[in-house]
């Protein structure tokens, strides 16, 4: 079977793992989520489901639904983990719908914060593809939906923080040079005044753990999504650059190297490792990987282990419900596998 | 209920987040959801309840609450329902609030006025192609037509925060497109 999205490495896979675009879409003749009964809910999801599922193109057949209010709590939290669905999606019931894609390129939840989130992930930094995805998508079922549209405003959605295009485009960055040098924090003020959001991807608040980062346009009324997306590719490009040209520096010191070897002779010994202690080595021999200190580990193999190793997604591939000190053995014998001990 | 993270200041930021495997859910004060990073991600989205009333000088006053309020033909969602929960009720509440959320809508965006990907209809209407629906925005330069040009001054108006006149303006916008509707059939 083919490779998914996160376990390949893709264009400027050095610094990006990977790309999203969101497009935030409703059903004109319903009241916004938060304001529907249970039958309309379930009337929206048929209607999605429909469109979707039957429409007149090929991509209808790839397509399956996912009834998530029918499944485990581990396999819900495993979507997310696997960045197909957002956690809000998953935190209470209510006829929540999934169409997945067979690649898990493309997920569309039906009745999250509003009726239709659209979204299409790729591996590495390849914004128009995902855009033109979406879009393509979009229009298939603007053919068979009739959104709820305004000439001023735009898509109308149940929160006007995302009026207009509807569409959130972003990138997950690895930025380990400019994260050790401590340089973030100034980055995402100034980029905020540019109108992108900078936040911390995996662990929690403003201090990511792993060096993991996410950027995304904020306003999405009055800016077209080329401009959005044009304007979130400068401002990457410029970040890669400066990225790779801190790392390169960095390479060459000793401390650095020693943190990114003792990082790999962790991985390849550690018979017991928590999520958080493996992602932050993985980031470190990422590092090692890009810089050419390390050879015999390729990026396609961090990519899907740093998804891999995550509590949900790891007891999903073992079949079985574990203990937090169970899944730390099966964890750390995974990574042993695959990095090579 | 006060902020699970300092528990002295009232919470008034709900995360939701997947740590460590477990969906987790956090009340929090303005200030440690802040330090924890969630102030310019979620910031907006989460607070914009209290983010409307304090821009429109809100709570409510006392006297409007005891008078009938307006409420939405489309949901029956009133205005302070709205800002209350930093959700609108249906699309139809665009319409009958219009006047009301734009300043709102104004601060988040710094626009009023939709340019890029329109509906199908739309589309059509304005005499665009589907090949390429990529490209609308950058089509927009061709003749103006009264619509647009009307579409052009409001954004104007809005921008200077004329709002009596964007409201005017608006209110035109609408005779026309009641009077298209109504000629297409």
């Amino acid at each position: 079977m083919d490779k998914k999205w996160y376990e390949k490495n893709g264009a400027e896979g050095d610094v990006v793992i990977s790309t999203r675009v969101r497009l935030a879409r409703n059903l004109e003749k319903y009241p916004f989520p938060a304001r529907c009964s249970n039958e309309l809910r379930q009337q929206i999801a048929e209607k999605v489901k429909d469109a979707v599922l039957n429409s007149n193109s090929v991509i209808s057949s790839r397509f399956s639904a996912l009834d998530v209010d029918n499944i485990s709590m581990g396999e819900r939290v495993s979507l997310v983990e696997r960045h197909l669905v957002s956690p809000e999606f998953i935190s209470d019931k209510g006829d929540k719908t999934l169409l997945l894609l067979d690649d898990e390129s493309v997920s569309i939840m039906i009745n999250e914060e509003d009726h239709v989130r659209l979204q299409v992930m790729c591996e590495g930094f390849d914004l128009d593809r995902a855009y033109e995805q979406a879009s393509r998508i979009d229009t298939l079922l603007d053919e068979r939906l009739k959104f709820a549209f305004s000439d001023t405003l735009g898509y109308l959605t149940q929160c006007p923080t995302n009026l207009g295009t509807g569409m959130r485009a972003s990138v997950m960055l690895h930025l380990p040079a400019l994260h050790d040098a401590k340089a973030m924090r100034k980055i995402t003020e100034n980029l905020s005044k540019l109108g992108i959001t900078v936040r911390g991807a995996y662990g929690e608040g403003s201090e990511p753990t792993a060096a993991f980062y996410q950027l995304s346009n904020q306003i999405t009324l009055g800016i077209g999504e080329k401009t959005a997306i044009e304007n979130l590719r400068n401002i990457t490009k410029q970040l890669i650059a400066q990225e790779l040209q801190s790392r390169q520096a960095m390479a060459k010191r000793i401390e650095v190297q020693d943190k990114i070897y003792r990082a790999e002779g962790i991985l390849k010994s550690a018979r017991l490792i928590d999520g958080g202690e493996a992602l932050k080595h993985l980031s470190r021999v990422r590092f090692g990987v890009t810089t050419g200190l390390i050879k015999d580990v390729s990026l396609d193999t961090i990519n899907r282990l740093i998804v891999e190793i995550q509590p949900a997604t790891l007891m999903k591939q073992t079949g079985k419900q574990l203990a937090p000190g169970e899944r730390d053995a099966v964890r750390a014998t995974l990574i042993r596998n695959n990095i090579g001990g | 209920m006060l902020c699970q993270k300092c528990k002295t200041r009232q919470a008034n930021t709900h995360i939701k987040q997947v740590i460590n495997g477990e969906l987790t859910e956090m009340d929090l004060c303005q200030e440690c959801a802040s330090k924890l990073g969630y102030d310019n991600a979620f910031g907006d989205f989460l607070d914009i309840g209290s983010m409307m009333s304090g821009f429109l000088g809100m709570p409510m006053p006392t006297i409007s609450a005891l008078a009938r309020e307006e409420k939405c033909p489309g949901c029956g969602a009133t205005f302070s329902q709205i800002t209350k929960s930093g959700r609108v009720g249906c699309a139809k509440c665009y319409d009958t609030f219009y006047d009301r959320l734009l300043p709102m809508i104004k601060r988040i965006h710094g626009n009023t006025v939709h340019t890029g990907k329109r509906l199908r209809t739309a589309r059509l209407e304005s005499g665009k192609t589907e090949t390429a629906p990529v490209q609308t925005e950058s089509k927009a330069e061709k003749k103006p037509t009264e619509l647009e040009q009307l579409s052009e001054k409001l954004a104007a108006a809005i921008k200077s925060q004329e709002f009596e006149q964007a409201a005017q303006l608006r209110d035109r916008i609408n005779e026309i497109k009641a009077r298209e509707a109504r000629d297409n059939g």
